[in-house]
This record gives C-alpha cells, structure tokens and sequence, in this order.
C-alpha cells in the first residue's frame, strides 16, 4: 500500500436527490447515492433509496457529488517545517478541497531521502492523514543534485515516487541515471523543470510587468529547455517521466512534441496558472510568488488549451503553505509558494467552467486523474467503489479567507475572491473527511 | 496625497503641484536664513537599507529646514542586522508618531508594505531597481530651470537600464512631462519588454544627436563578473559619453555617484552642459517640496500648527 491516512468509523449515508457527475462512468443523472460501510452500495433513482437505520440522510437536491479529486502534487512541510503545515491541518484543507487523495512532495527539513524519513512521515499520516496521502521521496541525497537516494529500498519502503521537487535536478548526467535505476527501482520520477543558470536571481516572470518593476525574470525558456532536454533523456532511456507544474506556452509544446514522439511522458498545471497572470504581481503583493511564476495570458491560454486537448494530463495544486512572517515581507525577500487545496476547483470553476472556457466533465476528469501517473487510480462513483465522493454546491458563491482556512497558512492567491461552488462535505476512502461548517446534516433516526 | 511611493502611482497634476512648491522653496534657499519652522514638531524617520550618502543627506536637510526633528536608521548598527523584520522594525519607529517615514530599501515594493503597516506617510527613498520617485521629480524640475516645458523634449537615457530604478523612475516621469525617451545601452542591460512603458530602445549611440538631454548611468563594476558586458573598456567604447559624442546644445545629467572615466568621460562631467551639481540643488528644495506637499499641503487637515511668523515666506498656506 502506497497511500496511508488514519482509520476511522466508514461512512454510512444516503445523499438524496443529488446530480451525480462521474464522466468515467458516463453517470450524469440526478440519484440518491448510497454509501454502506464506506462503500458505494446503490445509485438509486431519486426518492427510489430507503432509510436506513444509523445512515445520515443528506438533502442533495441541487448538488454536484462527484468524484472526488486527487492531487499529485503537494507540500504538508513533514517532517521540520510544522509552523506552515502539518499531516492533519494539510489534509483537512485537502478533503476542503474535495480531495480524496493526495501526494506530498519531499523538500521538507530533513528532506524525504531515506527509509528512515519516509517510514516516520508514514507513521504519522497513519495516525494523523484525514484522507489517504502518498509520500514522494528524493532523487538525490539531501537534494543535492549529485548523488542518487536508496531509490529501490525507498520504493520497498512506500515511496509512490520520486523527486526533487523545489529543485531541478540541474545535472543531465544524475537525472539519466536516476532514469536507469527508476527500472530496477520501479516508480515515476516527477521533475520540477527548471533550468538553475537562466532563472538564477528571477522571482517573477519575465516580460513587460518585471521590466516595469525592476524585478528580475525567470524567463518562460528556462523551464521549456528543460523540459526538452529531459524529454530527450526519457526518450533514450525509454523511461516513464512525470513533468511538474507547467507554466509556459514553450513547455506546452515542448510536452506536446515528447508525446507525439512517443516518450512516456505525463504533466500537470496548477489552477494559479490557469487562471492568473503575473499581471498580478504588478500588486507588490507575496501572495502570488511562486515557483514556476504566473506568466503571461498567452502562457496561460496555452495551458487551458493544453489542458482541453490533453496535452496536459492532470491538475495539481502545488499546495506551498507558509507562514505569515514568511510572506509579509517584500516580494522578492518572500517564500515561493501559494496554498490552493481550498479553492482548486472553485476557482477553475469560477474561472474557466462558468465562462464556457472548459466543460465541467473536462475539469472532473482533470481534477480526479491525478494519482494515475503514479499508478493510483482515478476514483469512479460505481456500486461496490469505496466511497470517494466530493459533495459540491455549485451555486453557493464565497468569499476566499473570510471565514479562515483549513489549511494551518493562509498564503492563497485567492484571498479576497468571491468564487462560486462550496465543497460542502468529502468523503475519502470511505470515510467522512470533511463536512462544511454550516452545511447541516440531518441524521435519520 | 498621503504617500509617495513612485511616480507611477502621481499624477500630472500632483507633479506640477510639487515642482511649483520646489520653487518657491528654491526662493528660500537663497536667502539668509534658509529655515521655515512649517514641519516645527513633527518628527521624520529616514529609514536606509542601503548606503546612501546624497539621498540620505538630502532628505536630512530638506527636513530640517522645514524645522522637523529627523531620525536617521541606517542598516548597519541597527536592530535591522538583528534579523527584526521591517514590520517589526516599522512598529517599533510607528511608536514614536512620526509624520512621515522615508525608506530605501534594496526590495522593490517595500516603501507600499510600510505603508500598509503605518499611520506615516511614506515616501520611497529608493526600492529596490522599482523605483526612486524623488530623484525623477528632482531631475525634472533641473530640466524645467533651463527650459519651459518638457513636452516634445527628446531624452536619452544611457546606460544600465536593467538595474537602475532611477531610469525606471525617470522614464515615467519625462513622459509624464511629456518628453520622448529613448533607453540606451547594451541588450544585456535593456529588460525584455520595457518598451511597454512607452519608450524607445536603441543598443547604440548612432541616434544620440537626435537627444536634446543625454541622461546617463551609472555602470556598476559587479556586472563584469555577471557577464552583462564583457569588460569596463568595451563599455566604455561603446556608451561613454564623452565631448565627442555630446553635442554642443545637449544637457547631461548624470544620477550620481559618477564613475570618472566608465559612463562619463571627465571633460563632459565638468562642461558647462552639465547638470549634475544643479541636480544636487533641485535634490533638497525637492525634497522639501514633498516633504511640504504630503505632511502640510492643501489637502490635508493641519491640527495646531502655529501662524507662521511674519518674516518667512507664505507659501505652505492652504490653497
């Protein structure tokens, strides 16, 4: 078992009269959905689902209950960096989000690179994860780019894959063999592409809104040589390899020429990219410094259209907590990151459903995909499924950060947005992980 | 106005307001006694990141000739070193009320975080390569004492645009005036996609006849070793401005601390079409100015601030 959360009491209700929206399974009809010891136990026709004694009865009507999304790509600060976040407050904010699952990265303090540091996170999430989380560990040592992890024993030991994450792995040599030991080793390697000389001293992108404030780029080729140089390696080494948080027109096409070449290769993009500019940045303001930086509304487009045509496979969060002190600084001063575990599907809904931008069935399939790369399968809301169901009112509009955060930081780029679509309750690997504070549920004695 | 935190944010009209005070200010300074008692009172924190020896000593005297009791925190020596963070630091200076605080800091942005954490008003000493809004307004009204108008005025600003927030501050406030400028220097020194601030950008000197004020910069040894240009020579071959390449008729302006011998060839530095000690003057009545204009000008409330006495000039009375 790759994925490890706490056990608690399997969930027990029936959701009346809910839309069910699940585009595996073709399910796009109003039902009364019944879960039973944590598993999906009937779709029923509306009104067509007895009481059942000891289940919560959910008045669903007007409600999305999709399936609920994973994230292959966030940071829970485990172990070292426990001001900013930890396993519970992380996937609390996750099942907020209406995640089911999510992959942590390994850039923590001591970083994930041994079977000592990844056992112990484990153990914690046993005790501590809302919803079943899967653990990155390291490429190199200490993520010095220079020296391999215990790669097979890490992968015995639990590691879903591997990473540097926060860092490229700037040496073609290391990365070629890592992708050599990856077949012994099993696993995907996920890469943060970045090349290290050309973004040296960059922390917006670069363009006319740097030019204007004097900050200095990291320029869109930066991450698209990369990318290119690590399709190739993948191509020679006929390796399978996983590329982070795309940010660039250049990378899009860069991933969409690997794939028609035929390297084994999948990606994802984060909602801030699909759905901000570094316009924003002309703001001074921390909350949007982040490692790839928003770039520009041509980059943008190219993502959007990336992510319809499928170019982009999966949706990730990149969820970069950190604390007040460590954004309420100038921004070139300020930590790289934003959290978006909370507002992922709201503001892609927000931004790009309700504007005719993107179908929802396209931002389901892109939100719930995104443990496949790494061998977790995408959740489907079928008879005998374990539960893993996102209840969304769509309608429901809300104000970012007015009444808090799950999330143990409040860096979200979001802050402030009134967005539409209110996860009101997730269930995770059968089990209730979160419900909204004022949604109010009625027991059926 | 409340702040001044970069000549992006100001207004023509606000510009013309301060550059109309400067003048008045420039009145006093030519008489004997060069102190108005307008700021009697009220304290003003300098608050420096970064060495700064004319900025610093321009804004000290400006505000002591307003009769301002000033404080001056530089980044050696002070709790800064200590690791406090500018919030903490700018609570602790908010603590003793003062009417205004002007920072430099060597991050773009930081004068508008201390706004946000201050009852002050702030003024941007410099921050970062963003912006130095005092220098473009003083260098502004330099040029309008030798000519009416900037409208039309061709300016050429040479040298290394990529990490000057004087050239940033400049290129908005001479178009604001409504001069044409035109950014000069090697590609490696021009930031990708400045030209939409409404400028030109010419990698040579070849049109430079066509500038009625050359302003250049200062080049910095440290881009050597970047690789930003290849040697202080071929620089200096290629963008000194020296008597051969500036016209008769030109201005030179020149932000200071000059590099004798890089940007400017020494001949230019000492000709008549110099302004680079003018710049110096315009830079305490500016400040003055500003300092007049967000703490005691028109639009905003002055709680108990004595009549002024017969003998000083009456500007600073509400319009």
């Amino acid at each position: 078992m790759t994925l490890v959360c706490r056990s608690g009491p399997p969930a027990n209700l029936v959701v009346r009269g809910a839309r069910v929206f699940d585009p595996r399974t073709g399910l796009d009809d109003p039902r009364d959905l019944v879960i039973r010891e944590g598993e999906i136990a009937e779709l029923a026709e509306p009104g067509g689902a007895p009481e059942i004694e000891g289940a919560e009865s959910v008045e669903g009507e007007g409600l999305l209950a999709l399936p609920a999304f994973v994230d292959p790509h966030v940071h829970l600060r485990v172990p070292g960096q426990e001001h900013k976040e930890d396993l519970e407050t992380g996937t609390r904010s996750a099942a907020a989000g209406g995640y089911c699952a999510v992959i942590g990265m390994a850039n923590t303090s001591p970083p994930i690179d041994s079977a000592a540091v990844l056992g112990s996170v484990r153990e914690r999430a046993e005790r501590e994860a809302s919803i079943p989380v899967g653990f990155i560990a390291n490429v190199t040592r200490g993520m010095d780019g220079a020296e391999l992890t215990e790669m097979a024993e890490l992968r015995d030991s639990g590691a879903i894959g591997y990473s540097d994450d926060g860092l490229p792995i700037a040496n073609a040599r290391v990365l070629r063999r890592a992708l050599q030991y990856q077949r012994l080793a099993g696993g995907l390697i996920a890469l943060h592409e970045e090349d290290p000389e050309l973004s040296s001293g960059g922390v917006m992108h670069e363009g006319e809104v740097s030019a204007a404030l004097g900050m200095a780029g990291v320029p869109a080729v930066s991450e698209s040589t990369m990318i290119a140089r690590d399709c190739s390696l993948a191509l020679y080494e006929d390796a399978p390899i996983h590329v982070q948080h795309l940010s660039a027109r250049a990378s899009v096409e860069e991933v969409a020429r690997a794939k028609a070449a035929g390297v084994r290769i999948t990606c994802e993009a984060t909602p801030h990219h699909l759905t901000l500019t570094d316009e924003a940045v002309r703001s001074l303001d921390a909350r949007f410094k982040m490692n790839p930086p928003l770039r520009s509304e041509d980059d943008r487009q190219a993502l959007i259209e990336g992510l319809r045509d499928g170019t982009i496979d999966c949706i990730a969060t990149d969820h970069a907590p950190h604390a007040a002190e460590e954004k309420e600084v100038p921004f070139e001063e300020a930590a790289w990151g934003v959290t978006g575990l909370e507002t992922a599907f709201a503001a892609l809904y927000t931004d790009l459903v309700l504007p005719g931008v993107l179908t929802l069935e396209r931002l389901i399939e892109r939100l719930t995909c995104g443990g496949e790369p790494f061998g977790i399968e995408a959740p489907r809301i079928e008879s005998g499924a374990a539960a893993d169901v996102a209840l969304i009112d769509p309608e429901q509009m809300w104000t970012v950060g007015e009444e808090g955060y799950e999330s143990r930081s409040y860096n979200n780029c979001f802050a402030g947005r009134e967005l539409h679509g209110r996860v009101l309750m997730t269930v995770a690997a059968g089990q209730v992980a979160y419900r909204q504070r004022s949604f109010a549920l009625g027991v059926a004695s | 106005m409340k702040h001044l935190l970069g000549v992006e944010e100001l207004s023509r009209e606000e510009m013309d307001r301060i550059l109309e005070r400067a003048e008045s200010f420039a009145e006093v300074g030519r008489r004997d006694i060069k102190k108005v008692p307008t700021l009697r009172g009220r304290t003003i924190v300098n608050l420096f990141y970064e060495a700064s020896t004319r900025t610093l000593s321009s804004f000290e005297l400006a505000a002591k000739r307003l009769s301002a009791d000033v404080v001056s925190v530089k980044s050696a020596g002070s709790s800064v070193d200590k690791g406090e963070s500018l919030k903490d630091t700018v609570a602790t200076l908010s603590a003793y009320d003062p009417a205004a605080i002007v920072i430099r800091s060597p991050y773009a942005g930081a004068a508008q975080l201390v706004a946000g954490w201050t009852e002050a008003s702030v003024i941007n000493a410099g921050d970062g390569k963003h912006e130095h809004p005092t220098q473009a307004l003083l260098d502004v009204f330099t040029l309008l004492q030798r000519m009416d108008s900037l409208d039309g005025t061709g300016i050429w600003i040479v040298g290394d645009v990529l990490h000057s927030r004087v050239a940033r501050s400049c290129l908005l406030a001479f178009r604001k005036m409504g001069a044409r400028v035109t950014l000069c220097g090697p590609p490696t020194l021009i930031p990708r996609g400045i030209e939409a601030l409404g400028c030109e950008v010419s990698y040579d000197l070849d049109g430079l006849s066509e500038a009625d004020v050359v302003y250049a910069l200062r080049m910095q040894r440290e881009r050597m070793s970047e690789s930003f240009v290849p040697s202080l020579r071929e620089y200096a071959a290629r963008y000194q401005i020296d008597s051969r390449r500036l016209g008769p008729r030109q201005l030179l302006m020149h932000p200071g601390p000059v590099n004798r011998g890089v940007e400017l060839a020494p001949e230019v530095i000492d000709s008549p079409q110099s302004l680079i000690t003018a710049q110096v003057e315009s830079g305490l009545v500016v400040r003055m100015a500003i300092l007049y204009e967000l703490l005691a000008g028109s639009d905003r409330s002055q709680p108990e601030r004595g009549p002024a006495p017969a003998d000083t000039p009456t500007i600073g009375q509400p319009a």
